[in-house]
């Protein structure tokens, strides 16, 4: 008899953790509420900083994934402890008896209408970061809002460090998706002039900080440290944006055709059914709170629950596929010790060495 | 423009606005600036409508002006508008409605600042007692009195003899509706609509059959900000700041003007005088301005009612175009001429504004 795992979620997290945790021998089922795994990677085209596929970075995760049962339009109906497992009912009908069960229920784009002023929903040419990326995946006339636009900017910022619409913290990925995407319209519209609004650029990672320097010398964007005001329709249908200048100390307008807003990670809405089933801690901003944020970073407050992924916060995608295979030993230590005596594939092979 | 999405935000932002039952206060210099407007508002609520709307002559200032200006503290205008509140308990009311949209934010301001601050409260309703011996209390629901004619829109436009539609060439007429700073900026859910896309002033246009313009400086202050006029050094400040309006509604032709602030009308209507004479500049058709209505005077002439009673001859800009647009009848003759048939005197004719 092995051990079952459930795992909510089919993002990166629950896919890199499923496959390997599959390949310790445990039965692995992974459940994910709409109906294609990858969650928003699988939606997006390009990978900061080196512009890597995002769908063949997809397709490495996939590729792993034989002998893991997947139910996709899946989620979960009720979870009860019992003694040392989860008696989990799924809305397919199937009951799951869980030892440890791994919450990746990852994170929601922030609803970049709640931002009134920028107009997103309402003025024809302002669009999002994850509309942008799948323009790019689809093609050119893929989506009217974006017609050979010669004057771009991109909000950094929108929906997070913005106390205002209740996030306070970095969403950690805007910074550089916003660069990566500003040189991506500089490929596409070798012409166009683009801007970045910006408040601090937080270029943290291995080769974010070239990814920086060759925005401005390659492609020429300019950047400007300043939050944009509003947002305006000119009777032409072009862009009015406000915004403050903070470096030249003076307000700004500027006309655009696109105006990109960088929405931020907000807490996965389904992930925290999942918790409020569970009664599972969360923090103050909604994310789920980690038993100990350097020791036991994949632990939740809950025995046999454990965490991977942006649902405890904001990650980059290298983060996140870390945090899986951290998940992966922490499931495996702790089962190992409430399970003694099961005999997954992995203990089988230690007795036979 | 994707009207769907300011649809979205409109339903965000609706406010419980009870159907009867008011204690009325007027503004203190909308009856200098636009006479008739109030008591417009008082017809068409208490005649046309048959609701209970009551006002009494013991209310004063509520201290809003005063207050913007630095001139008293905010503890002197709490009790100021306490006084307000226990007057209107003592009527017998709950639901207060002011003419004024700076009255309406500074009523929401203290408020607020009540259900922040109890130990304020407490001093107010003492500072209230031993000045005025009145008992302190709160209303049920405030509203501004524009939300009253947005709540009855659909009653009005019931009775219409004229709509906001150009006669001639059976088009929509096309309104700028401009809303007070003070009535949602400071507190986004006191407004209909919100702040950024408040719906009061649209939904009465869009139900009296006219069309509105989004233009860029929509936002934009009218000009009168407070500080922008009354201290004369920055009057500049008040004239560029009606001036980037106009320069920005200019290109989308509009046909009136309607607004829901003292102020707005005020200095949207003066300043276009200045604008022309200094610069030979006007906005509207054949070297007419744009004219600047409230509100009221707008359902007013959507009633039928006779255009020199709603006193639009005070107005700078001269309501003309806009009355033959809607097939209004009106008699020039009684233009200048007061309730007793006596000259009221006329402007300067102007150089360039006609």
């Amino acid at each position: 008899m092995k051990n079952n795992i459930l795992i909510i979620g089919g993002g990166p997290a629950g896919l890199e953790a499923a496959s390997g945790l599959q390949r310790l021998g445990y039965n692995v089922i992974l459940i994910e509420r709409s109906s294609m795994l990858g969650g928003h990677l699988a939606s997006w085209d390009r990978l900061f900083p080196d512009g890597v596929s995002a769908r063949g970075t997809l397709k490495g995760l996939l590729a792993q994934m034989d002998g893991v049962k997947c139910f996709t339009d899946t989620e979960v109906r009720s979870i009860n402890r019992l003694e040392k497992s989860y008696n989990v009912i799924l809305s397919n009908g199937i009951t799951v008896l869980a030892d440890a069960v791994l919450v990746a229920s990852g994170f929601d784009l922030f609803k970049a209408e709640k931002k009134e002023e920028y107009g997103y929903g309402i003025y024809d040419h302002v669009v999002t970061n994850a509309d942008l990326e799948a323009w790019f995946n689809a093609g050119p006339d893929s989506d009217t809002r974006i017609d050979k636009p010669k004057r771009i900017g991109f909000v950094h910022c929108v929906g997070s460090r913005d106390e205002k619409s209740g996030c306070r913290s970095c969403s950690k990925v805007c910074c550089a998706t916003a660069v990566k995407q500003a040189c991506e319209m500089k490929q596409a519209f070798p012409d166009a002039q683009v801007y970045c609004f910006y408040m601090d650029l937080r270029m943290f990672g291995r080769h974010y900080e070239d990814l920086y320097l060759s925005a401005q010398k390659d492609y020429s964007v300019r950047f400007i440290r300043g939050r944009v005001a509003e947002v305006s329709e000119n009777v032409d249908g072009s862009l009015l944006v406000k915004a403050e200048d903070t470096v030249a100390g003076k307000p700004l307008k500027v006309t655009l055709d696109l105006l990109v807003l960088m929405a931020g990670m907000r807490p996965s809405a389904a992930g925290k059914r999942v918790g409020k089933l569970l009664e599972m801690p969360m923090e103050e901003d909604g994310f789920f709170a980690v038993r100990d944020g350097i020791l036991a970073g994949q632990r939740s407050g809950l025995p046999g629950v454990f965490l991977a992924g942006a649902a405890t916060g904001p990650k980059t995608l290298p983060e996140t596929v870390a945090e899986a295979r951290a998940a992966v030993v922490e499931i495996d230590r702790y089962l190992s010790d409430i399970f003694p005596n099961v005999k997954n594939y992995k203990t089988l092979v230690r007795e036979r060495w | 423009m994707i009207y769907e999405g300011k649809q979205k935000i409109w339903s965000d932002y609706q406010k419980d606005i009870p159907d009867d039952h008011y204690f009325y206060v007027r503004s203190c210099i909308r009856q200098s600036f636009f006479p008739a407007s109030e008591a417009a508002f008082l017809k068409i609520t208490r005649q046309e409508l048959g609701k209970d709307i009551f006002e009494t002559e013991h209310h004063t200032t509520c201290g809003g002006i005063a207050y913007h200006s630095d001139t008293i503290p905010q503890e002197t205008a709490m009790t100021i508008i306490a006084r307000q509140f226990a007057l209107m308990a003592k009527y017998g009311y709950e639901n207060y409605v002011c003419s004024c949209i700076t009255s309406f934010g500074l009523y929401c301001e203290t408020m607020e600042t009540w259900r922040e601050f109890p130990e304020l409260e407490a001093k107010v309703r003492e500072n209230l007692w031993k000045t005025c011996k009145l008992e302190f209390a709160k209303p049920k629901v405030l509203v501004h009195a524009s939300d009253l004619i947005y709540k009855y829109r659909n009653l009005i436009a019931a009775q219409a003899k004229h709509k906001l539609v150009n006669v001639h060439t059976g088009r929509p007429l096309r309104a700028v509706e401009h809303i007070g700073c003070h009535y949602s900026k400071m507190f986004p859910s006191k407004g209909v609509g919100g702040a950024e896309y408040p719906y009061v002033l649209v939904g009465m246009i869009e139900a009296w059959g006219g069309e509105i313009i989004d233009y860029p400086e929509r936002r934009h202050c009218c000009g009168f900000g407070f500080r922008q006029y009354l201290v004369k050094g920055n009057r500049g400040y008040s004239l560029s700041n009606t001036h980037k309006k106009f320069e920005s509604m200019e290109p989308y032709q509009p046909d009136l003007i309607i607004t829901n602030c003292p102020g707005c009308p005020y200095f949207l209507d003066r300043w276009q005088y200045v604008i022309a004479e200094s610069t030979g500049k006007t906005y509207g058709e054949n070297g007419h301005g744009i004219p600047v209505l409230t509100y009221e005077e707008v359902a007013g002439l959507v009633l039928g009612y006779d255009p020199w009673d709603l006193g639009l001859q005070t107005h700078q800009v001269g309501p003309e175009p806009l009355l033959d647009k809607m097939g209004i009848e009106y008699d020039p003759a009684r233009k200048f001429l007061g309730k007793d048939g006596k000259d009221i005197g006329r402007p300067e004719s102007c150089m360039y504004l006609k």
